[in-house]
């Protein structure tokens, strides 16, 4: 499989997860492990171009996949992405924990919503997969809709 | 202490963009589960799957025949500990009943998860494998989890402390019963405040390596100088030999204000091995072990005259402490009672507390600790005060208001507010409401058949943990004053770093102290660095919790960067061959007053601290850095309005929070979008006490909530957007003026959505809902209220669930009858 890009191979245990993988043998330790149940969405990578929580995903279930983690989504030249800059400038991370996995799953949010303007609510209901304690949301929320026009998107 | 006079706040009161942000949103910041040791050992604990047993047996000796196991460990094993996890605090004159409390139990389990045995090994894989397979036997003791049934004594959680009762508190301002006695009006009312889990998304987790004699500890923790304190007492090693570091951490709200059992088992078996261990908790760990919060039963009398004056308050509470005790357990009501009276001058007040031992995981402190619970009581109870009294809710409040002029304010506890303007605050956030608009509205929807509420909550708290004298041994009873360090160090070039004792864990210190600090040395913010968390390099600290880290911790760094500021002018004074009165700090250097062309950057009057000494006036201690202590002469009194505005679905119960608005005034801005940030995630932590969220064990012990499945963490979808403005009123504490705002909004909140829901639910004849109000709970409310209820019904969680879930769901006072008089 190829992960941000630059292709690995490996073999594993069958019982390795994804985040196991990517955290542990990769040191991608952008991606954060917060439940055992799939509910934080602390760990949300993107896995052939759709968000997964990849402590929901066997290793071996992503061969031959693409993988991109939190570490993948800076450009080559530096350039932060439209969310990493969102997140930074509306001030919507604290402690900086479910970020990645916001951002990730952010980003599937915006590519699979299509053209029209993002709303409040589409946000909520679509972040409804990853929990933050800190921020109350509020911020988060602008800074997905501050993304999503910074990415062309027309925000309601 | 000679200060500039008055800083120009160039940076100061700016939204400035985190410094800590680009490490955080590229996945380059390190949390302790990200940190790799050469060498590294994992650790696995075995746990109590029973409440409260006699350990007749433990078996490892299958877990250390498995591939990869180097050790398994019991609570005999660990014999050479000095002292048991720490309780600190001894109030003078006060009785605590203290159970011990190992990190490996000793004889008894007495709550599920209680640790039993840890194994050790080379990956974090094989260890929960092998403690699986150490076997242990018990035999099951009686169990009592009911808070109100435990203060009965019939089951005893430790026979050696012959009681469950482990302490009992009382303070006492005016006549409280004579005042009752002459009131023309009294409400009472029995309140649960339930139990909560502080939540963090990262959970807990230790490395610990012990080299040669000296210790490191890597943990996630909220108190890193606490600490060492600890593992010297502890562990016997000379407090220079141990070095704790907190890295990154993952969010904290008093979860993390701790020393647990897990620390120190990683750091006994990496001496033990002379191997580093790790441990990082799981979720399903962390909603069993990481410290519970709030668990309190309130019986509350509030007294009026006929025309609105408030006369008397008084409140019985009982605590639910849990097992044992964590660091600070029995004081958590406590806090709360300081603020009794919120912001309202009555005149007579009690407060009972009454500490239960049960058969369930420790309480302790959770973003607002003692406080929220008391403004709960306090806020709720007003308008059901209001109602008796026939008089609008918000009339009651201001005509209790302590006026303006008042302040400072001294309360029948003793407790001086600091400053507070009450009615402004209100008056700013009904402005943004607009009531009378809502009214029209909330007549119009239910005609509809929407129920529409709207609740207030005006509160006042007391944070900025310290003064020393006040919080420490000989004054309320903390084990250790409290204070804060700072250290601001002018490098050769004139770049700065400051380091901190306060220890943050999301709250952006690093770039609210850089602004601080750039401005009293004329530099920007960029070159400002704020290392914290890490015992090796800045001065003893006492870390962050208690809404502290500014008002404390900011304002050290304030004052040492004043004194730094005082050298640099005499030494341009010396260069520029001036006054010293007549240079100024300016932008980007210090200058001559009038003739800002003639001045010195911070680098060169550094090159004369530490490069070529003919610069500095003749004896003159060379070098640039200033080390401190601040320790203030009072707490800090941050306040506010919050307005919450529900729709109820009078059909299912369901409750939707549709507006907030809140005026919160913690003094001039250091960073306002740092504020509104702290206020977000206050409310959504309040909001998801009041509906969602509740840690609930079964009538045999048993953690039911185990997982987030079953935790009910608000989502974004469960959240509204916030209105937000400020007040600001200074704080004579300090010279920022500042005050606390990390807890304000959990302490404002929760009292603001059961108001909100009553309004919307008046008409139909409740007047009170014991939280979390889910859909359950609201619509029986509403089916006993309609006559149609037979009466309090099993709670949602399942029929078995009784104990600190089940309030009253319907309204009336009820009495105590487990005797906590």
């Amino acid at each position: 499989m190829t992960v941000n890009g630059q292709p690995v191979e490996a073999e594993v245990e069958p019982r390795l997860l994804l985040v196991h993988y990517l955290r542990d043998e990769l040191g991608l330790t952008g991606t954060h492990v917060g439940c055992d149940t799939s509910n934080c969405g602390a760990c949300t990578c993107h896995l052939d171009g759709e968000s997964v929580k990849s402590c929901t995903v066997l290793t071996v279930q992503a061969d031959g996949a693409e993988i991109t983690t939190i570490e993948g989504m800076i450009g080559d030249d530096g350039e932060l992405h439209p969310l990493q800059e969102g997140f930074w400038a509306e001030h919507g991370l604290q402690c900086g924990y479910c970020t990645p996995g916001m951002i990730m799953a952010a980003a599937d949010l915006i590519a699979r919503h299509g053209p029209g303007p993002i709303s409040e609510e589409d946000v909520r209901k679509g972040l409804e997969g990853n929990l933050c304690r800190c921020t109350g949301y509020h911020n988060i929320v602008k800074a997905v809709q501050a993304a999503a026009e910074a990415m062309g998107k027309v925000a309601a | 202490m000679s200060t500039i006079e008055e800083a120009p706040a160039k940076h100061v009161g700016q939204a400035i963009r985190r410094k800590e942000d680009p490490r955080l949103i590229t996945g380059r910041a390190k949390y302790i589960d990200d940190i790799v040791v050469h060498g590294l050992l994992h650790m696995a604990v075995v746990r109590s799957p029973e409440a409260h047993a006699r350990i007749v047996s433990i078996d490892g000796s299958e877990a250390l025949g498995m591939p990869g196991i180097k050790a398994v460990y019991t609570g005999e094993d660990m014999s050479d500990l000095l002292a048991p996890l720490p309780m600190a605090w001894a109030p003078p004159g006060v009785e605590v009943k203290t159970p011990e409390r190992w990190p490996l139990a000793r004889g008894t389990v007495n709550h599920v998860g209680d640790a039993v045995a840890m194994v050790i090994g080379e990956n974090k894989h094989v260890v929960v494998d092998a403690a699986q397979a150490v076997r242990v036997e018990y035999e099951p003791l009686p169990v009592v989890v009911d808070v109100e049934e435990a203060l009965k004594d019939e089951v005893l959680v430790h026979e050696s402390l012959g009681t469950n009762k482990v302490h009992e508190w009382s303070m006492g301002g005016g006549d409280i019963e004579q005042a009752i006695a002459d009131a023309d009006v009294v409400v009472e009312q029995r309140i649960v405040n339930h139990r909560t889990s502080g939540a963090a998304i990262e959970p807990r987790g230790v490395i610990a390596e012990y080299r040669h004699g000296y210790l490191t500890v890597w943990s996630s923790t909220q108190v890193p100088h606490l600490l060492r304190l600890f593992y010297a007492v502890q562990m016997g090693i000379a407090e220079d030999h141990v070095r704790v570091i907190a890295p990154e951490v993952g969010g904290g709200f008093g979860g993390k204000l701790q020393v647990c059992a897990e620390e120190t088992l990683c750091a006994w078996a990496a001496k033990q091995l002379a191997m580093p261990v790790k441990w990082i908790e799981t979720r399903s760990e962390a909603m069993a072990v990481s410290h519970h919060g709030r668990d309190q039963v309130d019986y509350v009398r509030m007294a009026a005259k006929s025309d609105g004056t408030i006369t008397a308050f008084h409140a019985k509470i009982i605590q639910d402490c849990g097992a044992y005790f964590g660091l600070l357990t029995p004081m958590i009501p406590e806090l709360g009672a300081f603020v009794m009276t919120g912001c309202y001058a009555i005149a007579n007040v009690q407060t009972d507390i009454t500490g239960v031992l049960t058969n369930k995981y420790i309480t302790d402190a959770i973003r607002g600790a003692g406080r929220p619970e008391m403004t709960h009581m306090l806020e709720v109870t007003i308008d059901l005060l209001a109602e008796k009294l026939g008089m609008d809710p918000l009339e009651l409040r201001r005509k209790n208001f302590i006026a303006p002029e008042d302040f400072p304010y001294t309360t029948p506890y003793g407790v001086t507010y600091d400053s507070g303007n009450y009615a402004a605050a209100l008056d700013r956030a009904l402005e943004m409401l607009d009531l009378d608009a809502f009214r029209a509205e909330q007549a119009h929807l239910r005609e509809q058949g929407i129920y529409r509420g709207v609740g207030f909550s005006t509160y006042t708290e007391i944070c900025g943990l310290a003064p020393s004298r006040a919080v420490g041994p000989k004054g309320f009873g903390l084990g250790i004053g409290l204070y804060e360090s700072a250290l601001v160090r002018v490098h050769p070039t004139g770049t700065v770093t400051v380091f901190t004792g306060a220890s943050p864990h999301g709250q952006g210190h690093e770039t609210g102290f850089a602004q601080i600090v750039a401005d009293r040395l004329g530099v920007d913010p960029a070159d400002v660095e704020v290392i914290h968390g890490d015992t090796a390099t800045g001065p003893m600290g006492l870390g962050t919790y208690g809404s502290r880290s500014l008002a404390i911790g900011g304002v050290a760094a304030a004052h040492a960067a004043e004194k730094l500021a005082e050298k640099c002018r005499q030494i341009v004074a010396f260069n520029l061959e001036a006054d010293v009165s007549d240079i100024e700090v300016g932008s980007g250097k210090f200058q001559l007053v009038g003739d800002p062309d003639q001045g010195m950057t911070l680098g060169e009057v550094a090159g004369c601290a530490y490069i070529d000494a003919s610069g500095m006036p003749e004896g003159m201690e060379l070098g640039l850095e200033q080390t401190l202590i601040y320790d203030p002469t009072n707490f800090v009194f941050p306040f506010g309005t919050h307005i919450c505005v529900v729709d109820v679905d009078p059909n299912t119960g369901k409750v939707e929070v549709v507006r907030w608005v809140a005026v919160d005034d913690c003094g001039p801005a250091i960073n306002p979008m740092l504020i509104d940030g702290q206020v977000h995630g206050g409310v959504a932590h309040g909001i998801g006490q009041a509906l969602y969220e509740q840690v609930v064990y079964d009538d045999r012990g048993q953690l039911v909530t185990g997982t987030f499945m079953d935790y009910a963490l608000p989502t974004a979808a469960e959240i509204p957007s916030f209105e937000l403005d400020r007040t600001e009123t200074k704080s004579p504490s300090n010279s920022l003026g500042v005050k606390g705002i990390g807890e304000a909004g959990t302490i404002a909140s929760t009292p603001a959505i059961v108001n909100a829901v009553i309004d919307a639910l008046r008409h139909e004849g409740v007047t009170y809902i014991d939280m979390p109000l889910t859909s359950l709970r609201v619509w029986e409310a509403l089916e006993e209220a309609r006559g149609r209820g037979d009466g309090p019904s099993a709670t949602e969680q399942g029929a078995d669930l009784p104990p600190q879930g089940e309030g009253s769901a319907g309204s009336g006072p009820t009495t105590p009858e487990g005797g906590a008089a």
